[in-house]
């Protein structure tokens, strides 16, 4: 599993250091970092970091929300425990060009119900960045916020009740006891679930494919990546955008890990 | 007063909610898989003349049956041989006390939450090379070196609930090595190993970026891929309805593997990251 995972990354390191296009085998040479300077001078990289970011920060956040709500909700229930079980999972389970599909398709022009349900006319969706931006995300949230909200919920019952109870009797408000007592002590849950979906949210790339394409500045940095390499052959500039997104991943992990204190050994209960 | 009506709508508006949030986007997958002709584009959410005319459409499609095979078959091979050495490595991580440990735990993290566009490039070069490139295996492969990390850490989780005193119990009262892992151990592990399972099933099944680069023809490419690819049958037809079927169809198994398996779902997604 390292061999898969390890080698092509180093490979892709290799790679990047070079001007080569699978079309041309024979026109490949070394040009050091060059990649990297054409790759970071470039407008277009920062504009799919920018779009990618805004993707990420907005899903997650609105994931959280979200996801603690569902997460409350699933933990007092009593009755119909199967069914929201069963209903939070299918979107998790989905396949997500499936679910890209679905979403294009309600919003798009000629097949969609959107527009009509809300009186739009004939707003397109996927015509104007920000628009088509929002329907990705919506995509998105709504794909991934069961994962969230599972794993919030698995915080929620480490709460201790006693301190909930004991917060209630000495005259603890409902915000409170929400805010002093129950979001503290599932800091830990939060964030390995915000560490997850972070990572997760900024690799997106299925429903950019599905949607636009990256079309109306939609595109991502995965997406880039893609069609660096696989679209255009360009196997040397490619990597470089590939070894640029895994380093900005690795960035976050090493935010989370340093900044927020996540320790998942711990969180899992190994000391 | 207000603390009761607030958890009533808490115990009945939410769940409500929730199931509504799930349910409007697959309802209308499906509504969208039963119009034909020009309710397509009607803008109605439910179809007024509802047809199956679209199942036939898809079925009667080589690149979608082709597809629905290599899913099928590229998911179960993936998931019985990620399952099989997970369990073994798992097994090792929770019985031996090794130094590093915790190390391969963490890789095994890192490389789940590895960003799968940074391998496309190199293992499309690679693959190319070995002539993996658009077989079974070709995908086979990198699902593995993603699925094995996830399992490793769900299974070790498991693993470690496992009494395993009680495997020398049974061997004390007589059972031999072999009916004590059998009948002892086996029973207890297998719940972890099937979550374990359904989870890289998923995966596998779920799979795009791999899927569209690594592939070009019918041979290896796998549903999601050739969704995205699909084109209706012919050249003048919007493809709108029958990939709306086809989805339909490749929902199906998702839907009857979380129906009947939801708890194992639940405990393996949550069992590495916030449970011991």
């Amino acid at each position: 599993m390292v061999g898969v995972t390890a080698y092509p990354l180093a490979r892709a390191v290799w790679l990047s250091l070079y001007s080569y296009r699978i079309t041309d085998p024979a026109g490949r040479e070394f040009v050091g970092l060059r990649n990297y300077g054409v790759v970071l001078s470039d407008r277009l990289w920062w504009s799919d970091v920018l779009t990618t970011v805004v993707i990420t920060v907005v899903t997650v956040a609105v994931e959280l929300v979200v996801g603690f709500a569902f997460a409350s909700v699933m933990h007092r229930i009593v009755f119909g425990r199967r069914l929201i079980r069963t209903s939070i999972l299918l979107p998790y389970g989905i396949i997500t060009v499936v679910s890209a599909f679905a979403w294009r398709y309600a919003f798009a022009l000629d097949t969609g119900f959107v527009n009509h349900w809300f009186g739009l006319g004939d707003f397109a969706w996927f015509g104007h960045r920000w628009s088509a931006l929002f329907v990705i995300s919506l995509a998105e949230i709504w794909k991934t916020t069961p994962f969230m909200s599972l794993l919030l919920l698995a915080g929620l019952a480490q709460v201790p009740r006693e301190l909930l109870e004991a917060a209630e009797v000495d005259g603890a408000t409902r915000t409170q006891r929400l805010f002093r007592v129950t979001l503290p002590n599932m800091k830990a849950a939060i964030m390995v679930a915000l560490l997850f979906r972070t990572l997760d949210a900024y690799r997106i790339f299925d429903n950019v494919f599905v949607m636009t394409s990256g079309a109306q500045a939609t595109e991502t940095v995965s997406f880039l990546a893609y069609r660096q390499t696989i679209t255009r052959t360009a196997l040397g500039l490619g990597s470089a955008v590939s070894v640029l997104l895994f380093a900005s991943v690795v960035l976050i992990a090493i935010l989370f890990v340093k900044g927020f204190g996540v320790d998942l050994a711990r969180a899992r209960g190994e000391r | 007063m207000t603390a009761r009506s607030g958890s009533w709508i808490g115990r009945v508006v939410g769940p409500v909610l929730i199931v509504i949030w799930t349910a409007v986007p697959l309802l209308w997958l499906v509504a969208l898989s039963l119009k034909a002709g020009d309710h397509i584009t009607d803008g109605r959410f439910w179809p007024s003349a509802p047809t199956l005319d679209n199942y036939g459409t898809v079925f009667g499609t080589d690149l979608f049956t082709s597809a629905l095979r290599n899913s099928i078959g590229i998911s179960l091979l993936a998931t019985a041989l990620s399952v099989v050495l997970a369990t073994l490595a798992a097994y090792a991580i929770a019985r031996l006390d090794f130094p590093g440990k915790k190390v391969i735990l963490s890789v095994a993290l890192a490389i789940a939450m590895f960003p799968t566009i940074s391998l496309v490039g190199p293992l499309f070069d690679i693959w190319r090379t070995v002539g993996l490139y658009d077989t079974w295996f070709g995908l086979v492969i990198p699902y593995l070196s993603f699925t094995l990390p996830l399992s490793i850490w769900t299974l070790s989780a498991f693993f470690r609930e496992i009494p395993w005193e009680m495997e020398q119990a049974a061997q004390v009262d007589g059972a031999t090595p072999w009916q004590a892992f059998r009948k002892v151990i086996v029973p207890l592990a297998a719940p972890g190993v099937f979550t374990a399972a359904i989870l890289t099933f998923f995966f596998a099944w779920n799979d795009f970026v791999f899927g569209i680069s690594l592939t070009s023809t019918g041979r290896a490419r796998t549903v999601p891929a050739a969704l995205a690819f699909f084109t209706g049958a012919s050249q003048f037809e919007q493809p709108t309805a029958a990939i709306a079927a086809a989805a339909v169809v490749v929902t199906i198994p998702v839907v009857a593997i979380v129906l009947v398996f939801q708890r194992r779902i639940v405990a393996g997604l949550t069992s590495g990251a916030v449970k011991g």
